[in-house]
């Protein structure tokens, strides 16, 4: 009897299929509403085409465009110069969930989920009954490959509806066109907003975004270099959980415990290994195997009880601050900011799996005044759009004081309010998400440290810039009243009384008595190679911009006496320095040093240096100190505290 | 006009850039030292009973930016004041305001700050606006009463005004400079002058003939009184001895009218002994009339609470009448106009208010 009913249930127990599981969990895939739907898609297919050039080294040029339908369809056209698929590959590639070869890696990737553009597909086939169209071209000399298909979601396996051949006049590259349910005016600002953030974060890429009504966007490359490529590397014993090792185990050619260990994860050499073998009381022969659940269990707990060095970071690709703060200066170009700040910290571990953070920070300009700063999220170069309240950027953000850095902030907490734009770059080779939909980053103490001294780096860069600010008022208003105001006092008081106009050198000093810098930076476009003048030279090897960044530095001694002391410039450390005035007694990778034996009253000393390798605005304001004077009689240098 | 010897003017604002230009050749930082102009540094003057500037000074000195824009502005100004004499033409403060437009560096932001700073050489030069040729915006207020006046006009004539056969209803409107130069004052007769704030108040007053009924000069005051007005109340008070009885609104900002004329304006105070009347007296409407003849009323203002406030630390109000007024209006927290009289009728200022209040002061016999 009872076997009868298992075979009738039996008979209604059915594999469920593809189409079926993504219609039930079309949330957690992100196209829970028309409007995430839109911005997925175009986000799936901006992500593929980046990964498509990056993989093969060629700089992306990506073309976005969106058809929108009275009746809420979509026509999404994603475009790229990559490598191009061939023709076998479209299939697997665009027919398939779940298929990829960036899931088993360890190593800084955009994707981890393998859902990807076969997901949009499926998406669109399901909610508008349409194929999807692909032109796909991988040589000059070949013609290009149209492909149209359907996601037969029985087998999970691409349904090809037609292929053919066309001309196409692109060198190589990949065109997806895919029709989908969305809703564009509601999704408008978020796409614009995702392909600007994911411009910023890519500074290599150059982004052209067509929208219905014929407007285009250009987000300009402003970096001629491929990011550092993420090298892949073993799992970390820190980071594996117990029933990977398990599985690593079963696909080891390692017939030994401790060659296993060496081999298969980063960090175990002889000693470690050792260590961790006896320690968890184990056989260093025994091959992995032949292991028991038990003994796997003795080894994944001593793994924590082990100090192991920390994995190699070899794996990440942090864009750099350099870079970032250019993107950020050319995204907010037309808000014309008064300051961007950028901080990068150095990498280290959560839980064996290696991440680095890097923030900036944007204040002034025409960003608005009113209402809470704006907050950009990135995790491994993608913009993160929702749920900002529940990710740990925005924690450690709220958790510091923010007040005497030119913010509104009720109590020194929360987010803050004004005009302001924050960033903030996680990469990592495991992005911890609090959620399937991966959209905010989860509440891990190694990293929300991490995000937080990065932003108190930032915040003493601004108050340093705060500062300059302010003493430089003080110095234009003097300089005003001494090079202005006093002489035309001067003058018409001596045309009052028909006398000479009487010397003002004395009282220039009197109401000054300071010894007194400023300085101007200026670009030249030049076709010369920079003369070198420096001592070690670390930066020589980098490629040369034909930009030369020209510092010039006036010193004034409006003290009634001689002054000597010494000035340092400190230089950025991917700079190449060139020609140098009056001869400096040093120079490092990060600073030029100058000795001034004796500069009398009323005289004036010019100071400039040259700096190659650099792009215009990179080092736009000199970081200027003195030494062996009092800092108090210095305007414009602070004191120096030493390398 | 009679040609005035401006020689000792033209003397004392050279020595302003004789200072200047000494103190830079003695490499000194150039400096100005002026009284302070704030509530708190007014005294009142036995001899001349008026508020005058107190001890307290302030020094503009070419170190900070401010005060050399001051020294160059007060130069240029300066300049300008010789020049339109030696040509013998005179320009409003406004008109010298656009003109600021050319001084380049020197040039003012906003009209106030001219003025203020024409005030200024006032205080460093012991001159008077007039002396500098400068003359207000604003025209004096009207006047009409038993009394004549000897006016010289542009085409250099004298022309004898009498204040009420000779004028329409509107009165006598007093010029902007009331100098000897300008206007005599041949004769008058009446026995008091009554300084009124609001147009409406003076016009019912004539219009009801309170002047010839009660032999009054009716002077308005249109709201803060001119200079000219002050100086022409001053005049005719002192010239025919008359008491002068002021007239306003029950709120602080009337009181501060009063003030003006009887003791001196702060923002004036360098010329107070020209421009105030100390024997004047506060005929009304005060907070006590407001209750004995019950008056409508409105309620005090925040910015009128905190003006009534700060009278009571003003120098100016600190005798009994005053402060008990003023407390009293505090605690009542209502204020009143002039014009609420009309509650009893139209003659009833005129029949009934100004007798009463004028027989309780002694100013008439009832």
């Amino acid at each position: 009897m009872s076997q009868i009913i298992a075979e009738e249930l039996a008979k209604k127990q059915k594999e469920i299929s593809v189409a079926e599981f993504f219609e039930r969990n079309k949330h957690i895939l992100g196209f829970g509403n028309r409007t995430r739907a839109l911005i997925t898609s175009v986000k799936e297919g901006v992500d593929n085409a980046l990964d498509a050039c990056e993989d093969a080294s060629i700089l992306p040029d990506i073309y976005v465009e969106i058809k929108n339908h009275d009746d809420g369809e979509c026509i999404i056209i994603v475009e790229d110069n990559g490598p191009g698929i061939i023709k076998q590959q479209i299939p697997h590639i665009f027919g398939r969930l779940l298929y990829g070869s960036r899931f088993h890696a360890i190593r800084q990737s955009r994707g981890q989920q393998g859902i990807g553009i076969s997901a949009v597909v499926l998406y669109g086939q399901l909610t508008t009954g349409k194929h999807t169209k692909i032109i796909s071209k991988i040589e000059q000399d070949r013609p290009a490959i149209i492909t149209n298909l359907v996601i037969d979601t029985n087998k999970n396996r691409a349904e090809i509806i037609n292929t053919d051949t066309i001309h196409w006049d692109k060198q190589n590259g990949t065109r997806v066109e895919v029709s989908i349910i969305a809703d564009f005016k509601r999704g408008k600002k978020y796409v614009y907003d995702y392909l600007q953030s994911t411009s910023i974060v890519n500074p290599h890429a150059r982004i052209t975004y067509k929208e219905p009504d014929g407007t285009i966007h250009i987000f300009e490359r402003t970096a001629e270099q491929l990011p550092q490529k993420a090298e892949e590397i073993k799992p970390h014993p820190y980071g594996v959980e117990l029933g990977t090792l398990i599985k690593i185990a079963k696909n080891t050619k390692a017939r030994q415990l401790n060659s296993f260990l060496k081999t298969e994860f980063s960090s175990m050499g002889d000693r470690t290994s050792n260590a961790v073998i006896e320690k968890a009381g184990l056989d260093k022969n025994i091959n992995p195997k032949d292991m028991t659940r038990d003994q796997f269990l003795a080894l994944h707990k001593t793994f924590k009880e082990i100090k192991i060095m920390a994995p190699s970071t070899d794996c990440l690709s942090p864009i750099g601050e350099t870079l970032i703060k250019r993107s950020l200066k050319t995204e907010t170009q037309e808000i014309s900011p008064e300051f961007i700040i950028t901080s990068s910290r150095p990498p280290s571990v959560h839980s064996g799996n290696p991440f680095q953070v890097e923030v900036g920070l944007v204040y002034g300009g025409n960003l608005p005044k009113e209402g809470p700063v704006k907050i950009l999220r990135f995790a491994n170069r993608i913009p993160l759009l929702y749920q900002q309240g529940d990710c740990l950027i925005t924690q450690a953000i709220s958790s510091i004081d923010w007040r005497r850095y030119g913010l509104t902030q009720p109590a020194g907490k929360g987010i803050p309010t004004g005009p302001a734009i924050f960033m903030a770059h996680i990469s990592s080779t495991q992005i911890p998400y609090t959620s399937e939909s991966k959209e905010a980053i989860a509440d891990v103490e190694e990293i929300e440290d991490e995000v937080k001294l990065a932003f108190r780096e930032c915040a003493r860069k601004v108050q340093k810039h705060i500062n300059k600010k302010v003493s430089r008022v003080k110095t234009r208003e003097k300089f005003d009243l001494i090079t202005r105001i006093l002489p035309e006092i001067a003058k018409k008081s001596a045309h009052m009384l028909d006398k000479p106009v009487p010397s003002l050198d004395p009282i220039i000093t009197k109401i000054m008595d300071v010894v007194w810098i400023e300085d101007v930076v200026e670009y030249e476009k030049v076709n010369r190679k920079p003369v070198q003048t420096t001592l070690a030279q670390e930066g020589a090897e980098k490629p040369r911009e034909n930009v030369i960044t020209k510092s010039k530095i006036m010193v004034v001694n409006y003290k009634r006496n001689s002054q000597k002391f010494n000035l340092y410039a400190i230089i950025p450390k991917d700079a190449v320095v060139g020609t140098v005035t009056p001869k400096p007694i040093k120079i490092t990778s990060n600073y030029i040093k100058w000795s001034f034996d004796s500069i009398p009253p009323a005289e004036k000393v010019d100071v400039s240096f040259e700096l190659a390798g650099l792009e215009k605005g990179d080092f736009d304001e000199n970081d200027l100190y003195v030494e062996n004077i009092n800092p108090a009689y210095v305007i414009g240098a602070d004191k120096w505290e030493g390398d | 006009m009679v040609n005035k010897d401006y020689s000792q003017v033209l003397t004392k604002i050279d020595m302003i850039a004789e200072k200047i230009y000494n103190d830079l050749q003695e490499t000194k930082i150039p400096y100005l030292n002026l009284p302070t102009r704030t509530k708190a540094n007014i005294k009142f003057d036995d001899k001349l009973s008026v508020w005058k500037y107190g001890k307290s000074s302030t020094e503009r000195n070419a170190k900070s930016l401010d005060g050399a824009y001051m020294i160059l502005r007060t130069m240029y100004m300066a300049d300008f004041i010789k020049e339109m004499i030696k040509v013998k033409k005179s320009s409003t403060l406004r008109e010298m305001y656009y003109i600021s437009e050319g001084w380049d560096l020197a040039k003012f932001h906003s009209q106030d700050e001219s003025n203020l700073l024409a005030e200024d050489l006032e205080v460093i030069t012991n001159c008077m606006r007039e002396d500098f040729k400068l003359r207000p915006e604003e025209d004096g207020a009207r006047v009409i009463g038993n009394l004549t006046i000897d006016e010289m006009t542009r085409n250099n004539t004298k022309k004898k005004i009498h204040c009420q056969d000779d004028v329409g209803d509107a009165g006598y409107s007093i010029p902007y400079n009331v100098e000897k130069d300008k206007i005599t004052i041949k004769s008058c007769d009446a026995d008091f002058i009554v300084a009124i704030e609001t147009g409406g108040m003076f016009d019912r007053l004539v219009e009801n003939g309170f002047d010839k009924s009660n032999r009054a000069v009716l002077v308005h005051l249109k709201g803060q009184p001119a200079r000219s007005t002050r100086r022409f109340i001053k005049r005719l008070s002192t010239e025919k001895k008359l008491p002068v009885l002021v007239f306003t609104d029950c709120d602080p900002w009337s009181y501060r009218i009063f003030a003006s004329v009887a003791y001196g304006a702060i923002k004036t105070a360098h010329i107070s002994e020209y421009l105030a009347t100390p024997s004047s007296q506060y005929l009304g409407v005060t907070p006590s009339d407001i209750e004995n003849y019950e008056l409508p009323t409105d309620t005090l203002t925040t910015e009128d609470i905190g003006a009534l406030k700060s009278e009571l630390t003003d120098p100016r109000f600190q005798d009994n009448f005053w402060k008990g007024e003023i407390k009293l209006q505090l605690k009542m927290g209502r204020k009143s106009e002039q014009q609420a009289l009309a509650k009893y009728g139209l003659d009833y200022v005129t029949d009934t208010y100004l007798p009463e209040k004028l027989s309780e002061m002694g100013i008439i016999k009832k």
